[in-house]
C-alpha cells in the first residue's frame, strides 16, 4: 500500500520531466496536424483586465522558453474547441493527464483500503545518517493523509483536464502542464510524507512550482512581480517552518512524524510552544493567514486553473494539513492555538470584508480563500480537528469548482472585472448552475457540502467557548495533564482562554454574514441583470464546462459523508444562528443590488469601500515598514560600496602609481648613471660586509 | 717577485678602466675602458698562475678565454657604435637616453590618472 502511495507520488513527478522534455516530440510522433484557422473567434480578444490576461496569443510566439518547437503553430492555429478532439494527439496534454489520472486511481485505492481497515501504515525506504538525528525517507499514510491525498489528486486531475482547453492557445502549455504535474507530486509528497524533513522537501518544491506558475505569463511585469512577491513572502514563513521542524525534531530525537507525536507528552512545554509557533509562521505563509497573506490576492496573476489548483484547493491547504498532521503537538501548546485562533479571526473577517469590495472576480475568490482557510485554522484552534479537515476537503472541492467556473466566465467574457459581466445566466447555464452550487457551499447553505463543514467548525467553537467559560482559572494544569495522558475525550478541547474562544466563535458567525454578502454580490453581478460590455456570451468549451460540472457533484454531495461522524452532524443551535447570519448577508446584498442591477452593490459602502478594496492598506503598511527601509538600506549599501570599497580600490591604484613615480624619476636612460649606481651599491655592500663581519 | 707588484698594477689598470666607463662620454673610449678592465683581470690571472706554478695553467687558459670574449665583445660593440653614429651623427653615451623614462613637461608633472586620458592627449598633439 505504501508502494501504491509512492507510485502515486512518482508518477506525476516523472510526468513533469517527461512532459517538459518529450511533450512536443510526442505530439509530433502522434501526428498532430495544424488546424484550419477557421475556428478562431472564441471570444478571447485582447482582454482589458488590469491584472490577469487571458491565454492570448502573443505576437512573439517564437522561441519562448519551454514552449517547444510547436509553440508557434499551436499559438496560431489550435483553438480551444479543438482541444477535446485533439486530445489523443496532444503530447503534453497526454503526458500531463494520464499519469495524474493513474495517480488518482492509486490514491483512491489507498483511501479505500484505509476506509475498510483504518490504521496507520508506514514504510521507510532508507535512513539518511546525518550524525545526530537521522532522516528517514519514508511515507506514512493514515485516514487523514489518504483523504487529503485523494482530494489533491482529484482536483489536480480536474485542473489538468480543464487546462487542456483553457491553455490550448498558450505557446508554453508544455512547461505549464509539467509544472502542474510537479506540483501535484510535491503536494502528494507533503501529504504522504512520514518524515518532517521529507515533508519540508515537498513543501518547498510546491513553493517553487507556485512561483513558476504565478509567473507563467511573465511577459507582463506585474505577473513576474506577483510571482516574486509570493515566493518571498512564503519563504519568509518557511524559515520559521524549518526552524520549527528542527526544534521539534531535535527535541523529540527523531524527525519521523509518528516518533515526534509519540514524544510530545515528554517534551517540555516551552519547547513545544516555541516549535509550534515557529511552525505556525510557515503555516501562515503557506496558507495565507494574516501577517503573511498579502501574496495570495496578487498570485491571481497566474492562469486561472493555477489559482484553482494551487491558490485555492491544495497548496494553501497544506499549512492547515500540517497543523492537523501534528495536531497533538499543537494541542499540548495552548498558547500557540490561541495565537492561531486570533490570527484566524483577523484573517477571516478582514479578508471577507476585503472580498466585499473587490472589482476583480478572481480577487474576490482569493480573499474568500484566505477567509475559508482561516475557518479551518479557527476550527483547529478550538479543537475541532475533524471539522477543520472536513472543511478543508469540502473547500478543496467547492473552491476548485468556483475558480474553474470563474475561469470559464473569464474565458468567455475576456475580462476579470465583475463590472464587465452580467446576465450570463442564460448564455452559460452549466457554468451558472455549477457556480451556484459553489457559492452555496461557500456561504454554507443547507444541502451542499459547505453547510455541514462550516457548521461543524462553528459548533466546535461554540462548544469550546462554552467550556472555556465554565472552566475555573486553576484548571489549566488538570486539563493539560488529561490531554497529555490520552485524548480519550472526543473531541479534545484545547486549553485556550475563554475570551479567545468567544472571539473566535463570534468572528466565525460574523464572517458567515459577510461571506454571504460578497458571494451574493459576485453571483448577482456575474449572472443576473443585463450584459454590461459587448462580448459573445456563449458556453465555454466542452472540456472546461464539463470539468466544472463534474466538480459540482462532490461540492454538492460531500457534506453527506459527514453525517457518518458524530462531531460532524449539524447542530440545531449553531446551524440556525449561522443560517440567520447568512440569510442576513444575502438579503442585504440582494436588496442593495436590486435597487439598480446595473450598479455595483459595493458602491453603497461609500468611503469604506476604498479601505476594503485595498484590503485595509496592509500592502501599503508593508511598503512603509519593510520595503522602504530595505530599499534605503540597499541604497546605503550601494553608496558604501561605491564611495567606500570601490574608492579604496581605485585609490590604491592611484597611490601605487604615485609611489612608482618616484622610482620612475631614477630611470633616466643614461647607462653610465646606472653603472655608477651599480658600483656604489657594490661598494656599500662590500663595506657593509667588511664592517659587520 | 713579490705578488704585490702585479696586483697593484692591475688594480690601477682596473681603476682607470672604471673611471673611463663611468666618466667618458665617447662610446669608443667607453669600450676601450672596458678593455682596460678586462686586461687588468688578465694580468692578475697570468701573474697568479705564474706565482703559484699551477700545473694545469688554469690562469693562462682563462686568459685566452677572456681575450677571445673581449675580441667578440669589441666587434659587437664597435658595430653598435657604428650604427648609432650612422643614425645620429654622434656617439655620446650620456645623450643616448631613448630608453629612459620620458621627460615630462612641467605642466604634466603630476602622474596622469588614466592611461586612456594620456593616449587621447597624445592623439591630440
Amino acid at each position: 500500500m505504501i508502494v501504491l502511495a509512492s507510485l502515486a507520488i512518482a508518477l506525476p513527478f516523472c510526468a513533469a520531466f517527461a512532459g517538459m522534455l518529450l511533450g512536443p516530440r510526442l505530439s509530433r510522433l502522434l501526428g498532430a496536424r495544424p488546424l484550419p484557422a477557421a475556428e478562431s473567434g472564441t471570444g478571447s480578444g485582447t482582454p482589458d483586465a488590469p491584472t490577469t490576461p487571458l491565454p492570448v496569443v502573443r505576437p512573439e510566439t517564437g522561441p519562448v522558453p519551454g514552449g517547444g518547437p510547436r509553440a508557434a503553430e499551436m499559438g496560431r492555429l489550435v483553438t480551444a474547441d479543438f482541444a477535446l478532439r485533439g486530445l489523443p494527439r496532444n503530447g503534453p496534454a497526454l503526458i500531463a493527464v494520464v499519469p495524474t489520472a493513474v495517480a488518482t486511481v492509486l490514491a483512491l485505492v489507498v483511501a479505500l483500503t484505509l476506509w475498510r481497515d483504518p490504521g496507520v501504515r508506514g514504510g521507510t525506504l532508507t535512513l539518511v545518517p546525518t550524525g545526530s538525528v537521522d532522516i528517514a525517507i519514508g511515507l506514512q499514510v493514515d485516514g487523514l493523509a489518504a483523504l487529503v491525498g485523494l482530494m489533491v489528486c482529484l482536483v489536480a486531475l480536474a485542473v489538468q483536464v480543464y487546462s487542456v482547453a483553457y491553455m490550448a492557445k498558450d505557446p508554453r502549455y508544455s512547461s505549464y502542464a509539467a509544472f502542474v504535474s510537479l506540483f501535484t507530486a510535491a503536494m502528494l509528497l507533503v501529504v504522504y510524507a512520514g518524515d518532517l524533513l521529507l515533508l519540508y522537501v515537498g513543501w518547498e518544491v510546491m513553493g517553487v512550482c507556485s512561483y513558476f506558475l504565478i509567473g507563467h505569463h511573465w511577459e507582463e511585469r506585474a505577473n513576474s512581480r506577483a510571482a516574486v512577491k509570493a515566493f518571498l513572502v512564503t519563504r519568509l514563513g518557511d524559515v520559521g517552518f524549518l526552524l520549527g521542524i528542527f526544534v521539534l525534531g531535535i527535541g523529540a530525537g527523531t524527525f519521523s512524524i509518528g516518533g515526534v507525536l509519540d514524544a510530545v507528552p515528554q517534551l517540555p512545554a516551552g519547547t513545544l510552544t516555541a516549535a509550534t509557533l515557529l511552525l505556525l509562521a510557515g503555516v501562515a505563509g503557506k496558507s495565507a493567514q494574516f501577517p503573511l497573506h498579502t501574496w495570495l490576492p496578487d498570485a491571481m496573476a497566474g492562469p486561472t486553473p493555477i489559482s484553482a489548483l494551487i491558490h485555492a484547493a491544495t497548496m494553501v491547504a497544506a499549512g492547515i494539513y500540517v497543523i492537523a498532521r501534528l495536531y497533538p503537538a499543537f494541542l499540548a501548546a495552548p498558547g500557540t492555538l490561541t495565537v492561531l485562533g486570533i490570527v484566524a479571526v483577523i484573517s477571516m473577517l478582514g479578508s471577507a470584508l476585503a472580498a466585499l469590495a473587490q472589482d476583480d472576480l478572481k480577487r474576490v475568490l482569493a480573499y474568500s480563500t484566505i477567509s475559508q482557510l482561516a475557518y479551518m485554522a479557527a476550527g483547529l484552534a478550538v479543537g475541532a480537528q475533524t471539522a477543520a479537515i472536513f472543511h478543508l476537503v469540502a473547500h478543496g472541492a467547492f473552491k476548485a469548482l468556483l475558480f474553474l467556473a470563474a475561469g470559464s466566465v473569464i474565458f468567455v467574457a475576456g475580462s476579470n472585472l465583475l463590472g464587465h459581466y452580467g446576465g450570463l445566466r442564460r448564455a452559460m447555464p452549466v457554468t451558472f448552475w455549477s457556480m451556484t452550487v459553489g457559492y452555496a457551499a461557500l456561504v454554507g447553505l443547507p444541502p451542499v457540502s459547505g453547510f455541514f463543514s462550516k457548521d461543524a467548525i462553528i459548533e466546535g467553537a461554540r462548544h469550546t467557548a462554552a467550556l472555556a467559560g465554565h472552566r475555573e482559572p486553576g484548571a489549566g494544569e488538570q486539563g493539560h495533564a488529561a490531554l497529555g495522558a490520552a485524548a480519550e475525550v472526543p473531541p479534545p478541547v484545547p486549553d485556550i482562554p475563554a475570551g479567545a474562544a468567544w472571539l473566535i466563535y463570534i468572528g466565525l458567525l460574523v464572517t458567515v454574514g459577510v461571506t454571504a454578502a460578497y458571494a451574493t454580490r459576485a453571483w448577482l453581478m456575474t449572472f443576473f441583470g443585463e450584459q454590461r460590455t459587448s462580448f459573445e456570451a456563449r458556453e465555454a468549451p466542452a472540456l472546461m464546462t464539463w470539468t466544472v460540472a463534474a466538480l459540482a457533484v462532490p461540492a454538492a454531495l460531500l457534506g453527506f459523508f459527514g453525517l457518518g461522524a458524530a462531531e460532524l452532524r449539524p447542530h440545531l443551535v449553531s446551524a440556525g444562528v449561522s443560517l440567520l447570519w447568512a440569510a442576513g448577508g444575502i438579503a442585504v446584498a440582494h436588496l442593495l443590488w436590486n435597487r439598480d442591477p446595473a450598479l455595483d452593490p459595493a458602491d453603497r459602502l461609500g468611503p469604506v469601500r476604498k479601505v476594503f478594496d485595498r484590503a485595509f492598506y496592509v500592502d501599503e503598511v508593508y511598503a512603509a515598514l519593510v520595503v522602504r527601509p530595505v530599499r534605503a538600506v540597499a541604497r546605503a549599501v550601494v553608496a558604501t560600496d561605491r564611495h567606500g570599497i570601490d574608492a579604496l580600490v581605485v585609490g590604491t591604484a592611484g597611490w601605487s602609481r604615485r609611489a612608482g613615480g618616484a622610482l620612475r624619476r631614477v630611470q633616466t636612460g643614461n647607462a653610465q648613471a646606472y653603472l655608477t649606481g651599480l658600483l656604489a651599491g657594490v661598494i656599500v655592500i662590500a663595506a657593509g660586509v667588511v664592517i659587520l663581519l | 717577485m713579490h705578488a704585490a707588484y702585479p696586483a697593484v698594477v692591475s688594480a690601477l689598470l682596473f681603476s682607470v678602466g672604471v673611471y673611463g666607463v663611468l666618466a667618458r662620454r665617447n662610446a669608443i673610449l667607453v669600450l676601450m675602458s672596458v678593455e682596460l678592465m678586462l686586461n687588468a683581470v688578465n694580468l692578475n690571472l697570468v701573474a697568479f698562475d705564474a706565482l703559484w706554478r699551477d700545473r694545469l695553467h688554469g690562469g693562462q687558459v682563462l686568459t685566452l678565454f677572456t681575450i677571445v670574449i673581449a675580441a667578440a665583445e669589441i666587434g659587437l660593440g664597435l658595430a653598435i657604435v657604428l650604427l648609432v653614429f650612422r643614425n645620429r651623427r654622434m656617439v655620446e653615451v650620456d645623450r643616448l637616453t631613448e630608453l629612459g623614462e620620458a621627460r615630462r613637461r612641467p605642466a604634466a608633472a603630476e602622474p596622469e590618472p588614466e592611461p586612456v586620458a594620456a593616449a587621447r592627449e597624445g592623439d591630440g598633439t
